[in-house]
């Protein structure tokens, strides 16, 4: 079972808030989840199986021209933030480097 | 320095970013050339991180970081994928940076460098060579850029998704001079290869030293300060150079040195503690499952190996061995590679080159680097000029061969760069061919003797400077196109013969 400590810190990284109850509801289902991929580990695949990195059976898909085609307008680009001015996205004022 | 004080030694690491000179980004279509551009003109769902937008690796991407490793010479990863580093901050649409961190692109390289101490008189003839080792560069995005005002950031994410590339050194530099050198190398080849401008005041380079202070002699490594915001190699140098120093001072007095990182106040020629966050950073590396695995065989490596060119160190080497030009010349002449290969071509086209290589070296280092700055045209701009190499040659044959003398030669190759006519066509048009008819200078000589009286009677006397006098009227009658060698000669005899 997840701590209430480990909780709280998976929470803060996803920069969610969360009340007393919920930390408790949210260990239990965070620890069955992990439980349940638990399972994987319990699997003998031996020593020369590297961990998948993709289950994609394709590889080394590209864009092989350096072109550029038009993106967005600034103003559809700005449309849908919460904060923006006529240029930038306007947010609370961010200076460290992590928060 | 008391015989009780230990000496320190530095050692530093150096983590470089460099934005790799695509038209497009890394994983959209976007224009990548977005310096000066207007905020947020350069940007769609990828890289602003709409949900549901998916990455597609750009291919010539790839190719540029594979350039640079190689090199580095680094080993290229056959196999590798894109993972996902998770972290909060608003310049990172996403939540993540698409980056790269089990399998770097390139790995295990080193690249070597002359070390100069740039503040001695004759440091382009000094240098020391230091083996630096590459651990690793790896292919990611750049991020938006923020401007904070008052209680609000404002954020431009043109720059999100630019082609980065970041190279992590060893921790194997010694000095703030290693440090500038190193990092001049590294410049030098982004440039070389033509993957980027590697230009530090537009943030196109981006570097942050690590370093830690050691008593001589001691393997462990001491507590480590993180340097930031540098933006030019000066800054680098100055911000290293001013560390070990206040560092050598706390340890001497017997204070300890704390792990923070610093940035650089360039203003004032000092160090200041930056913010520190309170937790450390849980990036949470995982793959990135939009984007599949990529793979290089060997053919598409080969086809771009082929692409990096004999870099600036290896062509120094070369000149000085093959050509017996000075290590100042050498390192003059590599500084671009478009003038490098100028030059060289130039030296193709002379009969027997590499001996005559340093009489084009110096026509380039003079008349050409003249030409160019009169005009304004910067050094990498070279092939723009209208003159080609193999005319300069043709000049320099002209001049060996006696057919102009080297101040008629001068002349010629201004308009030479003027029109891009050859040597021959603007000697004959303009008549500038040396005269050197001897009875035709004989006269040019005589006149000079005897209407300079009191001159003659000086040299007579053993005033030799008056003797260049003499000549300079010589030449001056035959319009510059007189052989210097045969009036030199002939005055001397008139002279001799005024003699009493």
């Amino acid at each position: 079972m997840l701590s209430s400590e480990e909780v709280e810190r998976i929470a803060y990284l996803a920069r969610l808030s969360l009340s007393e109850a919920e930390k408790v509801r949210y260990a239990q289902q965070l620890s069955a989840i992990l439980d349940y991929a638990a399972q994987l580990s319990r699997v003998e695949v031996g020593d020369d199986v590297p961990p998948t990195s993709s289950v994609l059976s394709v590889h080394s898909v590209m864009r092989l021209e350096d072109t550029i085609l038009p993106g967005l307008t600034r103003e559809a680009a700005l449309r849908n933030a919460p904060l923006a001015d006529e240029s930038y996205f306007v947010v609370q004022a961010a200076l460290g480097d992590d928060d | 320095m008391t015989e009780h004080e230990t000496d320190y030694e530095v050692v530093i690491g150096m983590e470089t970013h460099i934005e790799l000179d695509t038209a497009s980004k890394m994983f959209c279509a976007c224009s990548a050339q977005c310096f000066g551009a207007e905020p947020n003109t350069h940007v769609c769902p990828v890289c602003l991180g709409m949900p549901g937008a998916l990455p597609v690796i750009n291919r010539r991407a790839v190719e540029y970081a594979m350039m640079v490793g190689l090199a580095l010479n680094c080993q290229i990863a056959r196999f590798t994928f894109w993972e996902r580093k998770s972290y909060w901050y608003p310049d990172l649409p996403k939540g993540y940076q698409i980056s790269q961190y089990q399998y770097p692109l390139c790995y295990d390289g080193w690249i070597d460098v002359d070390v100069r101490d740039v503040a001695s008189g004759t440091w382009q003839e000094h240098a020391e060579r230091r083996r630096i080792r590459i651990r690793r560069a790896h292919l990611e995005e750049d991020t938006g850029k923020l401007t904070h005002i008052g209680n609000f950031s404002y954020v431009d994410y043109n720059r999100s998704g630019v082609p980065l590339l970041e190279i992590v050194t060893e921790p194997d530099l010694r000095s703030a001079n290693e440090a500038y050198a190193y990092l001049s190398a590294l410049q030098q080849i982004v440039r070389y290869l033509g993957v980027g401008t590697a230009d530090m005041e537009k943030g196109a380079m981006r570097c942050e030293p690590n370093m830690s202070l050691r008593p001589k002699g001691s393997h462990e490594l001491g507590v480590k300060v993180e340097i930031k915001n540098l933006n030019s190699l000066r800054a680098v140098r100055d911000a290293i150079a001013y560390e070990i120093e206040r560092q050598t001072r706390i340890l001497r007095s017997g204070g300890s040195i704390q792990q923070v990182t610093l940035g650089w106040d360039e203003a004032r020629g000092v160090t200041y503690i930056q913010r520190e966050k309170e937790s450390a950073h849980d990036y949470r590396y995982f793959p990135e499952p939009d984007l599949p695995p990529l793979q290089v065989d060997e053919a598409w490596l080969a086809e771009v190996r082929a692409r990096v060119p004999e870099l600036a160190l290896a062509r120094q080497d070369r000149y000085r061995r093959d050509f017996g030009l000075s290590a100042y010349d050498a390192v003059v002449l590599t500084a671009d590679r478009a003038v490098a290969d100028w030059f060289e071509a130039v030296v193709a086209a002379l009969p027997n080159g590499p001996g005559r290589a340093k009489a084009a070296a110096n026509w380039v280092q003079s008349e050409l680097f003249r030409v160019m700055k009169s005009r304004g045209i910067p050094n990498s701009a070279v092939h723009t000029l209208p003159v080609k190499p193999a005319q300069l040659a043709e000049l320099i044959m002209m001049v060996e061969r006696g057919v102009i003398n080297h101040h008629t030669a001068k002349h010629v190759f201004e308009a030479m760069c003027d029109s891009g006519a050859d040597p021959q066509c603007i000697v004959e048009e303009r008549g500038l061919a040396q005269v050197s008819d001897a009875a035709a200078l004989r006269d040019v000589v005589e006149a000079v003797v005897a209407a300079h009286p009191q001159q003659v009677q000086q040299v007579l006397a053993g005033q030799e400077k008056v003797f260049g006098f003499l000549v300079g009227q010589a030449m001056k009658a035959t319009r510059g196109k007189g052989n210097a060698q045969m009036i030199h000669a002939l005055l001397r005899e008139a002279i001799e013969r005024q003699r009493a």
